[in-house]
């Protein structure tokens, strides 16, 4: 479980922690690539688990056009710029999921029989349930492969320049624009993974985003922000934290022990565990 | 202190008391009841967001966690006149030295952490603030708490045949978190608050102790919306940890204030004014139909107004009084 916090984390811990732009509809990213699986599935038949990139490459696109249409405005705002970039993405989060309701009304959905759903695999005596399993594995490869794209490739090396300094970086050529929306692309194309996996074994309803937002904005900034490492090392946390609370504490208080640990450590470590901002 | 900013300051008053005298008399001409609740939650929203603003604003320490104080205002009235019969009014004034507590003790170390850290753990502890009071059988738990209404009674708080009582203490509030902001704009703290928020170490190395000032702001703000938590559940007379304690609460404070103009005097009026009948109107005419086409309206106005006035509608007015003010 931790492992797919992590895995819903990733995305914004390329956007919200490497960027440095807020994105307060990251749960609705995750709702609409839910959405995206579960009508592949009904109306092609394409299991969620190899309609995984395509609903990836159908996020990229989605966040590289909100990115162009609102956040881009966003962050040219001279005054009160993190005020702005909070409640612009916040009335976009309003408006997904009106969207949502609208032409997929708010009835609970659900992807039956896929490859995944309700299978266990045994390791050694111990019983694992199939998508949790497949979810960690894609974590890790995604973790992986952004940890590889931000620090061994030009992209990523342009990306962290433009958020240090937006106008040194304009001078030798980068384009921040172009920079950004690519990020946000990359950004919701991770989240659009997490909503495939996630597809076959969870509700699907316009709120879902909003149960898991929390927990992502707190698995990022626990890692600390700027810090890819920090956002897998934060999602593993996340996840060995909720499962000691749900054996001392009722299962409704689960999250208190998440919150409890991210305060503990900020108290302890004003910026996260490995966060460099 | 320049002349202007003297002048500028009397005007407000005059303003404000002009406004509110007009306000008073609107009953007068507004008998429908359905009219006269958007005006009550209007002035009560208008009241807690000034209470906002007052911390999150001119302190600029920007916080997402406020419905925390607001549910305690609510809950220890509403705990203390079902559990021990101790009138609304005095529970009221304890939600508010309680809350103010709360702020200063959650301060101390709080006002350590910076930017994201700070927001992220202001939400993360009234989102632990939920929880518990979700848990916990003696207040109700998910439950709440129903108030028990007998007949009209300014004793107690209650009224059931009119809402003009609650309009009015709705209009005292709102005039009076006016009042307090009025007031600490220029007094030491408001000149501290504004120094913490532009430049925390320069002011710091100009004697402004920086901690003192962001718990006194938190302090101020958190009494104010505790006292607004308690008002609000009288209205309702039924309470429970999601209906006084959400997370929406939080983002309908700052809402107002953000989109009137944050660390303005009249940003959370103005914005109030125009958010609150907006979000009730919007979901009584186009969202009956259940199909959220409220919330794709409410959301995209949200989006258009933040993004096409960053410093607020206050800044349509004059540009010298948003510049005065941002000083």
């Amino acid at each position: 479980m931790g492992l797919l916090y992590g895995l819903i984390a990733v995305g914004l811990a390329l956007i919200f922690g490497l960027m440095d732009v807020v994105n307060f509809a990251h749960g609705e990213f995750l709702m609409i690539a839910m959405y995206v699986s579960f009508f592949l599935f009904t109306f092609f038949a394409i299991d969620p688990l190899l309609s995984a990139p395509l609903v990836a490459a159908a996020l990229f696109v989605f966040g590289a056009v909100v990115y162009l249409l609102v956040v881009r405005f966003a962050m040219r705002a001279k005054a009160n710029a993190g005020m702005v970039q909070i409640f612009s993405t916040f009335g976009l989060a309003i408006v997904m999921r009106g969207l949502a309701q609208f032409f997929f009304t708010p009835d609970y959905r659900s992807v039956p029989h896929s490859w995944l759903g309700g299978k266990t695999i045994s390791i050694a005596g111990i019983f694992l349930p199939e998508p949790q399993l497949m979810g960690a594995l894609v974590s890790i490869l995604a973790f992986a492969g952004l940890y590889f794209f931000i620090h061994r490739t030009d992209f990523g090396r342009a990306l962290e320049a433009t958020r240090e300094d937006p106008g040194a970086v304009a001078l030798v050529g980068i384009d921040k624009n172009r920079v950004f929306a690519l990020g946000w692309g990359l950004g919701a194309a991770l989240v659009g993974l997490a909503g495939a996996i996630m597809a076959s074994f969870f509700y699907i309803y316009p709120d879902v985003g909003a149960s898991f937002a929390l927990i992502a904005y707190v698995t990022v900034a626990l890692g600390g922000f700027g810090s890819v490492f920090g956002a897998f090392a934060g999602g593993i946390i996340v996840g060995l934290v909720e499962a000691t609370t749900a054996l001392v504490l009722p299962p409704s208080l689960k999250s208190v022990g998440i919150y409890a640990v991210y305060l503990l450590v900020v108290f302890i470590r004003p910026r996260g565990l490995f966060g460099s901002m | 202190m320049d002349k202007n900013f003297a002048v500028r300051r009397r005007r407000d008053l005059i303003i404000a008391a002009v406004l509110a005298g007009l306000a008073a008399l609107a009953p007068l001409f507004i008998k429908d009841v359905y009219v006269q609740n958007i005006l009550i939650l209007t002035l009560m929203y208008a009241a807690m967001s000034q209470s906002w603003n007052i911390l999150s604003g001119y302190c600029g320490q920007i916080s997402l966690g406020h419905a925390l104080y607001f549910g305690i205002g609510a809950y220890t009235t509403e705990l203390l006149f079902t559990k021990f019969g101790v009138l609304p009014w005095f529970g009221m004034l304890a939600g508010g030295v309680i809350a103010a507590l709360i702020a200063m003790g959650l301060g101390y170390p709080f006002f350590r952490l910076r930017g994201h850290y700070f927001v992220i753990a202001t939400i993360v502890i009234a989102e632990i603030g939920l929880l518990l009071f979700q848990n916990w059988e003696w207040a109700g738990a998910a439950m709440g708490i129903t108030i028990q209404v007998r007949g009209d009674s300014w004793l107690k708080f209650q009224f059931m045949r009119s809402k003009l009582p609650y309009f009015y203490f709705a209009l005292v509030l709102c005039s009076l978190a006016w009042f307090v902001t009025w007031w600490l704009e220029d007094s030491k703290w408001g000149f501290w608050w504004r120094a913490v928020k532009d430049n925390p170490e320069a002011a710091e190395s100009l004697g402004v102790v920086v901690f003192n000032s962001k718990m006194g702001a938190a302090a101020v703000s958190a009494f104010l919306v505790a006292i607004g938590g308690a008002y609000y559940a009288q209205f309702l007379a039924y309470i429970d940890p999601e209906s006084v304690m959400g997370f929406q609460f939080s983002l309908l404070m700052a809402l107002p204030a953000v989109l009137g103009g944050i660390g303005t005097l009249w940003g959370p009026v103005l914005g109030a004014a125009i958010l609150i009948p907006m979000t009730e109107l919007t979901r009584s005419y186009i969202g009956g139909s259940g199909r959220g086409v409220d919330l794709i309206v409410y959301g995209g106005l949200i989006v258009a107004i933040s993004l096409a006035l960053p410093q607020g509608l206050v800044s349509l007015f004059s540009r010298s009084k948003a510049k005065g003010a941002s000083r």
